[in-house]
Formats: structure tokens, C-alpha cells, sequence
């Protein structure tokens, strides 16, 4: 049993001045589920595309079954055994099953005898597995879970041993990710080694045999699952970072500024993101909403504010009911005292191409006061840009540069900037310091902190642990599109870690 | 990552590729005239003397500039919200009916200067008509407005050949176009302008729509960098979620934005019809519709880089005609194959040589390479 | 028998106008259905025109000429597969552009080459393809029904016509029934997938223009051996665009392309034939409504007013590996 099907020695990847991958060592025990854990952008998916030949590494070797191999594209890999089913499916959605599969391992220039020994050899494979499909079923006429055991079924139809699934519950239902499992198990039965790349803690505890842990494009440790806590392992992905404390007195909350009710959004796919969600946002105080990513954080902000059609649920704001089923329009909706400072503010908080000060005025460029006769007043926007620059020491200080100059902290608080300086009465923030330097978190968390002081109604969504419990007064947690609790900012970093985890929710438990 | 290539200082990005681009056309270019058995030096000779050697000459050249400067807006209005508006040609000749009808009407009643103001609200009104249609039909319909703006034009060209036929041509009269118009329908010339620098303009018909389109430059320069309106549009441009995010309407953007392309492209027909030909003619256009794709190109979409780029076609256009007179064996399609390889060059294959010219500006320049290495991959 | 004669007639027209659209719609359908989108169709195919008037006047071969025709197109080709593959340029960018280059050089080099204005000299009869004959089709001829249809409207076409029609078979069989086939639809809808299946994603889409290039080729040697005999100046006069409209008209498939075509064939031979004819109802359809037609059809489709054209998901955008 102690065979290695895979063996990663000294795996180093960068990408520019990113570093995604340092010195990883791993050992996959064969006929055994693997899992790999870690936050978003802590290297995983990185890690199994140079496993599968999509990158190659700058140093470190590959060794499978013990034999030093060469992966230089994903033919190489499937080669050596290698199957992956990628998080977004590599399918060809107007292509029925058999097409999906047969593709690339069609066997001769002509399809016909090719299609009779696949449909021939999937038969044996459902069986085998248990993972029945239609073969002439058109992929986008079926179920996301279907199609992920397409994906499964590709990759042992090409005859790998080792099968690389990458975040592959995302977008299933809990009872679809429950068959999953199964088939993963009976995977393993059969002697087939499997690799779970996921930040969910919950699956990894139910499935894994061994649990590898990567935080900041590094491997930080390795144990076996059952002699593992979730606690433990939660502590171990999120480290403990070196965090300043916040200076913070006592929340004075008052009238609710912002309120949702029985809120559920779907993602264009018709899967469910934000299930049911209610809660209320007093003037003076900072809700925090703490999740793993993919939790439905990221489509809860985007329906408050405006971006992305609701599928039923009510918004108040300030009292007034917002239309986030219908039209609501982010314009109208700066108007009434909402500011929002997107989670991607490469692509949606600013254009990188524009100047400071024209990303200064997104999104309250119809203000009168940019405006002379029929023209924009490039002068009094400039003017503005440069009091915000001082003010939130924005550098280097020049709002004619392009803001694709700056780096990122300072891109964060042209943003911060521009939302804040609005007197706003809700102030929603998604990620405040991702990818941002240390000198630059602890500003924002000041201001953030002074907003609230003065009257501010702040709604923080964070996939930092960290800075959650440091800013926030209320902490909702999410996990699966639904609030599954709700804690004081006191709640050790286990409990809430558990939350997080889906594991303790109220209506989990009741599962 | 993002941003495959180092940044280039602003007289690389802005001056040293497109000439690049600009210079490997005309090499290939002189290469087809070598291939039919001329010297592509006399040939160059040939064209700047034709395009410059004469005050006529010049008039020409800048008769054809004001066509070019018109089309060329209008694509380059159009790139700026990300949209390709192929349809110019169609929508200039649409735009010929506004043109057409004003001056019918007024041409024997008002003098010029109270006949153009509505000739060129009616160029506008119907070039911006007819591509308002595609606009619409890719905000509501999603139809993908390449290709309706190149089926705009063949539509455009028939309906233009059955009024004609049918509306426009006066009883009795064997060719397809209008009666000839009468002083009101004719535009003055500019040799007042030509004369301040000493020059005559001849028979050249560079008329007053030179200094319209130079007009509509600036108006364009004030639209994209100084409106709210721009603003807008060159948010969608660059990035539509974020559009999105600023409560910017997506629809109304894209048919305004059409509309404006359309209007620039139609008042070109004023050009042509009130400056030229005094009539409106068959196929008035000329392909003009297309050089613009290649201006806007060539002038990186902004007003100060498209009226260069638009002399640049006019001296091709004028100097083209001259080197057809002078070498016989090159006619003026030699024009046709430049602005091809412009396209191909400025447009298509715009990043072939930006990693060499990276490389190259980046050891030569010491501060370059502190730009590039700060900003990092 | 008056109208039958009349039908026989317009619908050997339509066969005849409709075979460069067929051959150019095919070509397109190939690159764009890899995730290439082309409207140099027009281009390739005036340079093929070109190429074959030449080379079939030069060497008195018609095959000669088939060939040459085919190399240039093919060379066009892979200029825009250059352009939009390899540098990720603008896809629609590079086809304009092509289409400009042949435009201007055919007429340049055409008359540095021949001093005929643009012309290639006359093809005699070696130069040029002949009619097939099929068999019996002289003696079958006065038959009733049977016998014009026949020796009229199936007998008596270049063997580029034949060819033609054969092809929308051969595409239909080489795109759902080869290896090839498969991978090639899957690259235009998702080269994600293609890619993660070991396959190279740029070797297929250029083996795809390849296959626009030979297409279109083939057509505009028809235009110069067949239609026509030599190259005149501008000779396509929009056929690559009637063919796009075709293209997406079909919805980018095999069976429909052959329908598109044909339909946009008789439109264009009817329109030339009866100017002026009166319909029972309607009245007199001026011409230029008939030749507006075509695209006008391919708006209303895109418009999604008649059922909806859905280009292939990966259409027009380079292939970057994602991150």
C-alpha cells in the first residue's frame, strides 16, 4: 500500500512576479483519495495544471509510479495515466456524450468503427462504475452532475489511474456532490488513485484518506484524515497572519439602513447561489459576511447593488423598497446613499486603461458638479482627484496617470476613495484588501472603521477570517448560498472555521 | 499576465509602431510595383509630386482628405464603445440622400451658406439612420453587428440604385444621378485658404466641408475625452462589467454610439455631392466607406491621429492618380492594395513586431526599462 | 409547356449562379465552424479567379489553372490564419484587409501582366472547363417532363458545378464522420476541451483555413474557367458576401448551405432575367429589392425574427490557454 502513484519533488511556478507554486513536495499514496485544500489563490489549481501539462514548472520533477516523467502538454499526461476533470468542464456542449468522449481518442480517421467500440467500451464503464448516461444525450441538455460524470467518464475511457478532480462540487447540488462521492469511493475501490482539489473542509473530511494543505503557493503540511480536525486543518489554511490590530471602540447602532429579505439569486448556469438570504443593516455598525469563496458572498453583493438580476427576495434601502428583481439600476441606486466597492476591481471597480481621475468619477460621472454646459469639467475633476489622492495618500499622486500604474493597494483606495468620500449612508464592500500591501490593509481598515463611526451602515464580505473578526460588530457566515449563523465578533476562529465549513450550521445539522 | 507585453514609452506606442506598421506596407507595396517591372522610387517620387508638387495638386489631396476624415471618425467613434461599424460605405451613401434632397429643394431659392446647415443635418439624419438599424437590432437582438453592417451595405447600395432610377434621376435623362444643383447646392471653394500660403487651387474641388470635417475632428475629440456621453462609451469599450457596475445603459449606448458613427459617416457625402460633383451621383462613395477602417486604424482612433492618416489616403488617392498618369502600368488600385496591407499592418498583425520593437526600446532606454521592470510581468 | 420551358430554364441558371456560392459558403462554413470567422471569402476567391485566368492562359491547361488557383487561395488562407491564430489579431480586421490586397493587386498585376484593363486575355476552349454531357442526355431530350429536366437542367454543366454539388455531401460527411470532423466542430465550439484532449488547437484551425483556402479556390477558378472565359476586373462582385449571408443563413450547416444557396442563386438569376417581370398580386418587383434580398433574409434571421442563427460558441476570439 505504500506504492507512490505520484510524486512531486521541488515543483516551483511563476508567473511573472507571481509566485504560485514554491518548492512543493507531495507524495499520493496509490489507490487512495487525496485531498488538496486551500483558500483561493493558495496554488491549488496551479499546482494540477502542471500535474496534467497545461504549464510546465520552472524547477522540481514529476515522478509517477515512481518513474520520473516528462509532462510537457496533456497528451503526455493522459499518456502516463492522468485524467482531470476541470472545474469548468472541458466539454463540447453541442456534442452528445459519445462525441465528448470519443474526442481525441477517436482511434482512426473515421468515426464509425471507432463509435461502435467506445459506445461498446462506456457500456462496460457504467457498469464498472455505476455511472450511468445516456451516450446520445446532448451534453447541454443534461445536468451539471451528469456532465461531471462525463468528464469522469473521458478520463477512464482514456484509461487513467490517476483521476485529478479540481473544485468538481462547485456547482452541484448537496445530494449530486453526495453521489459524487460515491463514485469517487468506488473509484478508489477499484484500485484508482484520486486527487480532490477543494476548499470546502466538510468534503475532505468525509472523503479523503490523506489531506495536503497549501497557503500562499506553498505546501504546508500533510496529514491523515482521520487522525485530523477540521480545526485544525482550517488553521492551517488560513495561517495565522500577522495582523494589526484595528482601534475600535463600541458600536453605536441605529435605525436599519439596509434591509434583505428571503433574498435567492441564481448564476447564469440556473444554479442557486444565494439561498434565501435575510438580514438587516443598522446605521453605525459593520456586518461582515465570512465564507469560503463560492459560497454566493460574490452574487449577495452583486444583487444588492444592483449588477445582477435577483431571482425573488426584497431589498430595502433606507426604507424604500429597491426593484433587485427587476430594473434596479446601480446609477439610481448611488443616488439613494448605496456606495459599493467591488470584490474585482481589475474589471469591474475600474478601468485599468483609464486615468486616475476618470476612475475617480465611475459611476457618479452623471454628478452635476463634473459637468460645465455640455461638457464634463476636466478641471474640477481633476481638482477632486487630487484631494482624494492626498487624502487617501494615493501614490504615485498623479491623476493623469493610467491606473493600470498603480499598484494594487493603491488601485484599492482609489476605489475606497471614490465610494467612501460619497457620504453614503450603506457602504457594501467585497474584499477590501485582496492583493493589497500591508501598509495599504492597515489604512483600510481605519477608514472602514472611521465610516462606521460616523454614522456609516458598513456590509463587509471577506474571504479573510482575519479581517472579519478584526472590523466587523456582526459576522453572518455563508456557506451554500445560505446564512448558516451568525456570531459576535468575539466567536473563536474554530467555531466560526466550523460554520464556514458547513459543518455546524443549523440547518446542516438538522441534515 | 493581463498585459502580455512591457510597457512601451508613449512615443513607441504611439509613434514608433504604427510607423513600423505603416513602413512594412509600403514596403510590400514597392515590392508589387517592382513585381509589374517599375521603380518603386519613382514611383514614390511620382506620388508625393502628384500629391503636393502643385497647389491643384494639394486641393486634391485635401478634397480626398475631407472624405477620409469623415469615415475615418466615424469608425473610430464606433471602436471606442467596442464596436466595428464596417457599414461607413453604406450609411455615406444613405447619407447622400439627406444631401440630395436639401439641395433639390433649396438649391434655386436659398444661397449656400443657408442650404449646407441643412444639408448637413439631412447627410447626418440618414447616414445615422441607416446605421441605427444595426445598432438597434445588436442591443435588442444580439445580431452581431459585423455582420449586419456589411449586409447594410449591400442593401444600402441597392436602395440607392433604385432611387436613382426611380426618385432622383430627373424624365428623360439617361444617367443615374440628379439634376446638376444651382448656386445654392454648391459649396465655395477654399481657395481664400490656399491663397494665404501662396497657392492656387486650380480646378481642385477642396471646398468648404474641409473645414466642417475639421470641425467634426474636434467635436468628436470633445465627444470621446470631454462628455459625459464619451465617458460612457469608452467605459463600455474598455470594459463592460464595469459598465455595468456604473449603472451605464448598455442599449442606449450602443444605438447612440451607431448613430453618431453613422451620422460622421454620412456627412461625407457633402463632401462629394455639394463640393464635387455638384449632383449626386451612382456610387458616389467610392469605397470610401472602407478607407476609414484604415484611417481609424492608422490614427489609433484618436481625431489627432486620424487627420494625418486621412491626408495620408488623400495623398495616396491624389498621388495615386498621378502616378497612374505618369507609369501607365500602375493605376490607381495600386491605392487599393496600400490601404489592404495598412489594415493588415496597423490592424490585424498590429502586435507582430511590438515584442522586437519591446526588446529594442527596452535596451536602448534605461528608463523604459525601469517602467517595465516596476510594473512588473 | 410554355412555363415548364421557363422553369427549365431559371432553375439551369439558378444551378449555374449558385455554384461558386455553394463552393465559397462550404469553405466558409469549414473555417468558421474551427472558430475562425472569414469575410475574406470574397478575396480568396477574386484571387483564385485571378490566378486561374492566369495560369490557364499561360499554360493552356485548365488543370494548370484549377491548381494555381487553389495555391493562392490557400497562401490567402494562411495569411489570415497567420494574422488570427498565430498573432491573435482581429479576425474581421485581417479578412477586410485581404479582401482590399486582392482587390487592388488582381487589377495591377493583371494589367502589368496583360495590358487588357484588368482582364486576363480569353481563354480558348483548352483553357477553360468544358460541359459534361451526361449520358443519353441528346437522345432522352424530347421526352416529355422526364427529358428536359434531364439533358436541360441535370446534363450540361462544368464539371465544377458537379463538383460543387457533390461537396455538400463530402462537407456534411467529412465534418460528422471523420475524426477530423469532429475535432474541427469541437475547436469552433469549445478549444478548451480540445486542447485538454491532447490535441493542438492551432495545427487543427489552420488545417481548417487550409480547407477554406482549397474551397475557395475551387470557386473562383469555376468564376474565370467556367462562368466566365478569363478573369475580368472585379469579377466576384460580392459573391464571397452572398456566400457569408449564405453561410450564416444555413446556420452554418451542410444540408442548409445547399438551400441558402440555391435560394440566393434564384433570386439572383431571376432578378437578372426577368427585369421588370409582374407577379400575380404583388405587381413588378423592382430588381434592386431582388438583389437586396439575400441580406436582407440574413438580417431578419440574425435578427432572430426567423428562427435563431447560432454561430459557433468559440467563433472569433484567439485561443489563449486560461490561467
Amino acid at each position: 500500500m505504500s506504492e507512490l502513484a505520484i510524486e512531486l519533488k521541488g515543483i516551483d511556478k511563476s508567473f511573472g512576479l507571481v509566485h504560485a507554486n514554491r518548492n512543493i513536495n507531495l507524495k499520493v499514496r496509490k489507490g487512495t483519495i487525496h485531498g488538496i485544500i486551500g483558500e483561493n489563490g493558495a496554488g491549488k489549481s496551479t499546482l494540477m495544471s502542471i500535474l496534467y501539462g497545461f504549464y510546465q514548472a520552472d524547477h522540481g520533477d514529476i515522478l509517477i509510479n515512481g518513474q520520473k516523467v516528462n509532462i510537457r502538454d496533456p497528451n503526455a499526461a493522459i499518456a502516463a495515466g492522468i485524467g482531470m476533470v476541470h472545474q469548468h468542464f472541458m466539454l463540447v456542449e453541442n456534442f452528445t456524450v459519445l462525441e465528448n468522449i470519443m474526442l481525441g481518442a477517436e482511434e482512426s480517421q473515421i468515426l464509425n468503427a471507432g463509435i461502435t467500440k467506445a459506445r461498446a467500451e462506456l457500456k462496460r464503464l457504467e457498469k464498472e462504475y455505476a455511472l450511468e448516461v445516456d451516450p446520445d444525450a446532448v451534453i447541454e441538455e443534461l445536468p451539471v452532475g451528469i456532465q461531471q460524470r462525463v468528464e469522469i467518464l473521458k478520463a477512464l475511457y482514456r484509461k487513467a489511474d490517476i483521476l485529478i478532480l479540481d473544485e468538481p462540487t462547485g456547482v452541484l447540488t448537496p445530494a449530486e456532490a453526495d453521489h459524487l462521492f460515491r463514485i469517487l469511493g468506488q473509484l478508489k475501490d477499484q484500485g484508482k488513485t484520486v486527487l480532490l482539489i477543494t476548499h470546502k473542509l466538510r468534503e475532505i473530511m468525509a472523503i479523503t484518506d490523506e489531506v495536503s494543505v497549501m497557503r500562499r503557493g506553498e505546501m504546508v503540511a500533510t496529514r491523515t484524515t482521520s487522525e485530523t480536525s477540521v480545526e485544525e486543518l482550517a488553521e492551517l489554511m488560513v495561517g495565522r497572519r500577522v495582523l494589526l490590530r484595528v482601534e475600535k471602540g463600541e458600536a453605536k447602532p441605529a435605525d436599519v439602513k439596509l434591509s434583505v429579505k428571503n433574498l435567492t439569486v441564481r448564476d447564469s448556469r440556473g444554479v442557486t447561489m444565494v439561498d434565501d438570504v435575510s438580514f438587516d443593516l443598522r446605521a453605525g455598525e459593520i456586518v461582515g459576511i465570512a465564507g469560503v469563496a463560492g459560497n454566493g458572498q460574490s452574487e449577495l453583493l452583486e444583487a444588492i447593488s444592483g449588477i445582477r438580476r435577483a431571482k425573488s427576495g426584497m431589498v430595502l434601502l433606507n426604507g424604500r423598497p429597491v426593484d433587485v428583481t427587476g430594473n434596479a439600476d446601480p446609477a439610481e441606486l448611488r443616488k439613494c446613499g448605496l456606495a459599493h466597492v467591488p470584490e474585482d476591481r481589475h474589471h469591474v471597480g475600474l478601468v485599468l486603461k483609464f486615468e486616475e481621475s476618470e476612475n475617480a468619477i465611475l459611476g457618479y460621472h452623471d454628478d452635476p458638479k463634473y459637468r460645465k454646459g455640455f461638457t464634463l469639467d476636466i478641471d474640477a475633476i481633476r481638482a477632486e482627484a487630487e484631494e482624494k489622492i492626498a487624502a487617501y495618500d494615493i501614490r504615485p499622486p498623479n491623476p493623469r496617470l493610467k491606473t493600470a500604474n498603480f499598484s494594487g493597494g493603491n488601485q484599492q483606495k482609489i476605489v475606497l476613495a471614490r465610494e467612501m468620500e460619497r457620504n453614503p449612508d450603506v457602504l457594501i464592500i467585497g474584499q477590501p484588501t485582496r492583493g493589497v500591501d500591508v501598509g495599504a490593509i492597515e489604512f483600510i481598515h481605519r477608514r472602514i472603521i472611521e465610516m462606521r463611526d460616523q454614522g456609516k451602515a458598513v456590509l463587509l464580505v471577506s474571504v479573510e477570517l482575519d479581517e472579519i473578526r478584526a472590523l466587523s460588530d456582526r459576522i453572518l457566515v455563508m456557506f451554500a448560498g445560505r446564512v448558516v449563523g451568525e456570531r459576535a465578533p468575539d466567536a473563536t476562529e474554530g467555531e466560526l472555521g466550523l460554520l464556514m465549513a458547513g459543518v455546524e450550521g443549523p440547518k446542516e445539522a438538522a441534515e | 499576465m493581463s498585459v502580455p507585453y512591457a510597457k512601451l514609452p508613449a512615443w513607441a506606442e504611439y509613434g514608433l509602431i504604427p510607423l513600423v506598421n505603416l513602413a512594412v506596407a509600403f514596403l510590400i507595396s514597392g515590392l508589387v510595383v517592382l513585381i509589374v517591372g517599375e521603380s518603386p522610387l519613382e514611383a514614390a517620387y511620382h506620388m508625393i509630386n502628384g500629391a503636393f508638387g502643385r497647389g491643384e495638386y494639394i486641393g486634391f489631396t485635401l478634397y480626398y482628405t475631407t472624405t477620409f476624415i469623415f469615415t475615418g471618425l466615424a469608425v473610430a467613434v464606433a471602436f471606442h464603445a467596442g464596436l466595428f461599424n464596417i457599414g461607413g460605405e453604406g450609411q455615406a451613401y444613405v447619407g447622400g440622400i439627406g444631401v440630395a434632397l436639401a439641395c433639390l429643394a433649396l438649391d434655386r431659392t436659398l444661397p449656400w451658406y443657408l442650404v449646407f446647415p441643412i444639408a448637413i443635418v439631412g447627410a447626418a439624419f440618414f447616414g445615422a439612420l441607416w446605421a441605427m438599424i444595426p445598432g438597434w437590432l445588436q442591443a435588442k437582438r444580439g445580431s452581431h453587428i459585423v455582420i449586419t453592417t456589411i449586409m447594410f451595405n449591400f442593401i444600402a447600395a441597392s436602395l440607392m440604385n433604385y432611387l436613382l432610377n426611380k426618385v432622383f434621376k430627373p424624365l428623360g435623362s439617361m444617367s443615374l444621378e440628379t439634376r446638376t444643383f444651382d448656386a445654392g447646392g454648391q459649396l465655395p471653394k477654399l481657395d481664400w485658404l490656399m491663397s494665404i500660403f501662396g497657392l492656387s487651387v486650380g480646378n481642385a474641388p477642396f471646398n468648404i466641408s474641409f473645414l466642417l470635417a475639421l470641425v467634426a475632428a474636434f467635436g468628436v475629440w470633445v465627444l470621446i475625452w470631454r462628455t459625459k456621453l464619451g465617458y460612457e462609451m469608452r467605459t463600455m469599450g474598455h470594459s463592460p462589467a464595469a459598465a455595468r457596475y456604473a449603472g451605464i445603459k448598455e442599449a442606449k449606448i450602443i444605438v447612440i454610439t451607431m448613430m453618431i458613427s453613422g451620422g460622421l459617416a454620412g456627412m461625407m457625402a457633402l463632401n462629394p455631392i455639394m463640393g464635387e460633383q455638384f449632383r449626386m451621383q451612382l456610387e458616389f462613395v467610392q469605397g470610401a466607406g472602407f478607407v476609414g477602417i484604415a484611417v481609424a486604424l492608422m490614427g489609433r482612433s484618436h481625431p489627432a491621429g486620424i487627420i494625418p492618416a486621412a491626408l495620408l489616403f488623400g495623398m495616396l488617392y491624389q498621388g495615386g492618380a498621378e502616378i497612374s498618369f505618369e507609369m501607365p502600368s500602375i493605376s490607381r488600385d495600386m491605392i487599393v492594395i496600400i490601404q489592404g496591407l495598412v489594415i493588415l499592418f496597423a490592424g490585424a498583425l498590429e502586435h507582430m513586431f511590438r515584442p522586437a520593437i519591446t526588446r529594442l526600446v527596452i535596451g536602448l532606454s534605461p528608463k523604459a526599462r525601469d517602467v517595465a521592470a516596476t510594473k512588473g510581468a | 409547356m410554355d412555363f415548364f420551358q421557363v422553369f427549365i430554364e431559371l432553375a439551369q441558371s439558378t444551378v449555374r449562379v449558385s455554384t461558386p456560392l455553394i463552393l465559397a459558403a462550404l469553405a466558409g462554413l469549414f473555417t468558421e465552424r474551427a472558430g475562425v470567422f472569414d469575410i475574406g471569402l470574397e478575396g480568396k476567391m477574386l484571387g483564385a479567379a485571378f490566378a486561374a485566368g492566369c495560369v490557364a492562359y499561360i499554360t493552356q491547361s485548365v488543370y494548370m489553372g484549377l491548381l494555381a488557383a487553389i495555391v493562392v487561395s490557400v497562401l490567402l488562407s494562411l495569411v489570415h490564419g497567420y494574422a488570427s491564430i498565430t498573432q491573435r489579431g482581429s479576425q474581421i480586421v485581417s479578412g477586410v484587409a485581404i479582401n482590399f490586397v486582392v482587390a487592388g493587386s488582381t487589377v495591377i498585376l493583371g494589367e502589368a501582366w496583360f495590358k487588357q484593363g484588368g482582364r486576363t486575355p480569353a481563354l480558348s476552349e483548352d483553357g477553360r472547363f468544358g460541359t459534361i454531357h451526361l449520358p443519353f442526355a441528346d437522345a432522352l431530350r424530347d421526352v416529355p417532363i422526364l427529358g428536359p429536366i434531364y439533358s436541360g437542367l441535370l446534363s450540361g454543366h462544368s464539371p465544377l458545378t458537379y463538383l460543387a454539388f457533390l461537396m455538400v455531401p463530402a462537407s456534411w460527411w467529412i465534418l460528422y464522420r471523420t475524426r477530423f470532423g469532429l475535432r474541427l466542430r469541437a475547436v469552433g465550439e469549445n478549444p478548451g476541451a480540445v486542447d485538454t484532449a491532447g490535441i493542438s488547437v492551432i495545427w487543427l484551425r489552420y488545417r481548417a483555413v487550409i480547407c477554406c483556402g482549397i474551397l475557395c479556390g475551387i470557386a473562383g477558378a469555376y468564376l474565370s474557367l467556367s462562368a466566365g472565359a478569363g478573369f475580368t476586373k472585379g469579377m466576384t462582385a460580392g459573391k464571397g458576401y452572398i456566400a457569408l449571408a449564405a453561410l450564416i443563413f444555413a446556420k452554418w450547416r451542410p444540408k442548409n448551405i445547399l438551400f441558402a444557396c440555391l435560394l440566393f442563386g434564384f433570386l439572383d438569376a431571376f432578378a437578372i432575367r426577368y427585369q421588370g417581370f409582374a407577379f400575380p398580386l404583388i405587381g413588378k418587383v423592382p430588381v434592386q429589392l431582388m438583389q437586396a434580398l439575400p441580406y436582407i433574409l440574413t438580417v431578419i434571421l440574425l435578427a432572430g425574427f426567423i428562427g435563431k442563427a447560432i454561430p459557433p460558441k468559440a467563433g472569433g476570439v484567439p485561443y489563449v490557454k486560461e490561467r
